[in-house]
């Protein structure tokens, strides 16, 4: 659970970006008509404007897009000394390569990042467990009591994440019934993650578009409802299934608050949570290398999966409508 | 005998048919689910209201209090500040965050080739983990004169600004930063309704003499006025909510300018072990937010129908 569940998630989807196919189609559109006309291009103003406002809303964007992360570079390859005296300037003292693999050995943000990956998979495998089971149940077998728990879990969709924080913190350090105590396991993370209702209602939803026709033919066929799963209705929700991999990835990759709460063990922590921690004790230089790392994983994937990555968020926004 | 036999008869035909017909393995299937959502969603939920009624530290057993920890928070005299905060950061985010992404995106949906890069770049901070990007800025916002903002700003001789350390600029500066990191996926929101935009209705617009600004106040911002109002009100939720980033930057200084409510929560609970008053100050928050999500809701069910 994060601090914000609903706003996160569907925000996240909201990221409906333009699909590539659909860009593309939206350019033709444009092409023959956007708000300013081919008439409109004529005029002094805005051919000249246009290209005006177009190259200083670039300048902006390049600034604050790139801006932050070219600087953690330099800065990630630069003494103390210089960092903290010239913010601007390029490497008065020469470019310290070795910052980096001490960052990595001092400040351990190999295990650090190691621990993130840990918890994103492992929130990734429970919720995909559990979102896919769960909506098949609901969309698939449709039991009598079936609604009622489609009602319970749209219900929780409603209630803001901050009512079950402070309970949800008891839970983890004795779980009802079992007594177990989760705290310092990376169960802690990996289990609430799973009880998202966005990421069950989403995948019913895409279930429920699933022809019925091809699962009564499955169903003559004599397949069980476990073969109905694994080999028909999973293989038929890769779109689906990638999505929302994708945004409990983000998600588990950015969370702060519940970690902190829930992995007090050094050892266990994310790097999100690291950082903070070791800021205080923790050269500038050092700090500032260990940043680039943990940035450089998710900025270069963004960029390598850019395109996959907008189409796969994108598809859940279709979803949604 | 036939009279008696028949009913248990019956009864254990009607168990082999709900086997049958798959009664059995819906129950497998729907296991994880439905114990996941008792652990750690409907438990917590229906545990939130218990405990806001009883005295709870974790070292002595519960016991019930009644409403004392409602009367506890609502008069906690630091309350009206924290709650002034989080209103003071909806505002602002509403300021600096609600118009900077919608011209965004009007601009780049109106780019035919190169709106792309801008889509990529904008959205870079947003791939930035939250945490590091809160680091880096608390860096930038230096108070010294040799602080990177404070020395550009030197350029035009402005500052030095004392920026998180001043009670004034503190919460600005916040909420610039989250701006920021937010600006580009919000951008990206409102471009995709942009694609539904009924782009004949210029052609319209322009015969009727129509000029650029006010065919997109007249024809564009009013069909993607739904999710305007969406993004509207999952800003206020979110914004209400907001932990990270008073917590990382100032830890709710200078003079309790930037605690927010959550931050309020967070002390209860973890510093003073007050699970009581913590759960009792959330619930009363999440009465507030279940408000504004329910009228999301209906809106989205309104505007998705439409």
């Amino acid at each position: 659970m994060t601090s914000l569940p609903i706003t996160e998630q569907v925000a996240g989807t909201g990221e409906e970006v333009t699909p590539a196919g659909q860009r593309k189609r939206r350019t033709v559109e444009a092409e023959e008509r956007g708000i300013i006309s081919t008439a409109d291009r004529q005029r002094p103003l805005v051919r000249y404007g246009l290209p005006t406002i177009q190259v200083l809303l670039f300048i902006g964007v390049v600034v604050a897009g790139v801006g932050p992360l070219l600087w953690l570079f330099k800065s990630g390859v630069s003494t103390s000394q210089d960092i903290l005296q010239g913010p601007l300037s390029l490497w008065p003292s020469g470019i310290q390569w070795e910052n980096i693999p001490n960052a990595w050995n001092q400040v351990q943000i190999g295990s650090y990042l190691g621990n993130t990956a840990i918890i994103a998979i492992g929130s990734l495998v429970t919720t995909l467990f559990v979102c896919t089971t769960g909506a098949f149940v609901l969309s698939v077998l449709r039991p009598k009591w079936g609604p009622v728990i489609t009602g319970l879990v749209l219900a929780t969709l409603f209630l803001p994440g901050v009512i079950s924080l402070v309970p949800l913190y008891l839970t983890i350090l004795k779980m009802p019934v079992f007594g177990w105590n989760l705290q310092n396991t990376f169960w802690a993370v990996w289990l609430p993650q799973a009880a998202g209702a966005f990421n069950i209602l989403v995948m019913k939803r895409y279930f429920d578009s699933i022809p019925r026709e091809l699962i009564e033919a499955a169903r003559i066929d004599g397949a069980s409802n476990l073969r109905l799963f694994t080999a028909l209705i999973l293989p038929m929700s890769k779109p689906i299934l990638g999505v929302v991999s994708l945004l409990t990835v983000i998600g588990s990759w950015k969370d702060y608050l519940w970690p902190l709460l829930v992995l007090p063990d050094p050892k266990m922590q994310p790097i999100s949570v690291a950082l903070p921690r070791v800021a205080d004790t923790t050269e500038i230089s050092l700090q500032m290398s260990a940043m680039f790392l943990a940035v450089l994983v998710p900025v270069v994937l963004f960029l390598i999966f850019q395109k996959q990555f907008l189409r796969g968020v994108g598809m859940s926004g279709g979803i949604k409508e | 005998m036939a009279l008696l036999s028949r009913p248990a008869d019956q009864s254990r035909r009607g168990v082999t048919t709900w086997f049958r017909s798959g009664g059995l393995s819906s129950i497998i299937f729907a296991l994880p689910l439905v114990l996941t959502f008792l652990y750690f969603s409907w438990g917590p939920i229906v545990r939130g209201l218990v405990l806001s009624f009883q005295k709870n530290n974790l070292i002595a057993a519960p016991e019930w209090v009644g409403w004392s920890n409602f009367s506890y928070v609502l008069t906690d005299p630091q309350l009206p500040q924290a709650t002034i905060n989080t209103l003071y950061f909806a505002l602002l985010a509403l300021i600096f965050g609600f118009p900077v992404p919608l011209f965004l995106a009007v601009f780049i949906s109106e780019l035919r080739k190169t709106g792309w890069i801008y889509n990529v770049l904008s959205y870079l901070p947003a791939v930035v983990p939250p945490v590091v990007a809160i680091l880096l800025w608390k860096f930038f916002y230096d108070p010294g004169s040799s602080g990177l903002f404070n020395t550009v700003l030197g350029w035009f001789g402005l500052g030095p600004f004392a920026w998180l350390n001043s009670s004034n600029l503190a919460m600005p500066a916040i909420v610039l930063e989250a701006t920021w990191a937010g600006a580009g996926a919000t951008a990206i929101i409102y471009l995709a309704a942009l694609t539904g935009v009924r782009t004949d209705l210029y052609e319209a617009a322009e015969l009727d003499g129509a000029g650029i600004w006010r065919r997109v106040w007249h024809v564009t911002i009013p069909q993607i006025r739904g999710i305007i109002l969406i993004m509207l009100l999952l800003q206020l939720i979110g914004t209400f909510q907001v932990f990270t980033e008073p917590f990382l930057f100032t830890g709710g200084g200078p003079d309790n300018a930037t605690t927010t409510i959550l931050l309020l929560i967070y002390r209860y609970a973890f510093i003073n072990g007050d699970f009581g008053a913590a759960t009792a100050l959330s619930v009363l928050l999440a009465l507030v937010l279940c408000v504004l999500s329910v009228v999301y809701h209906f809106l989205t069910r309104r505007w998705s129908t439409t």
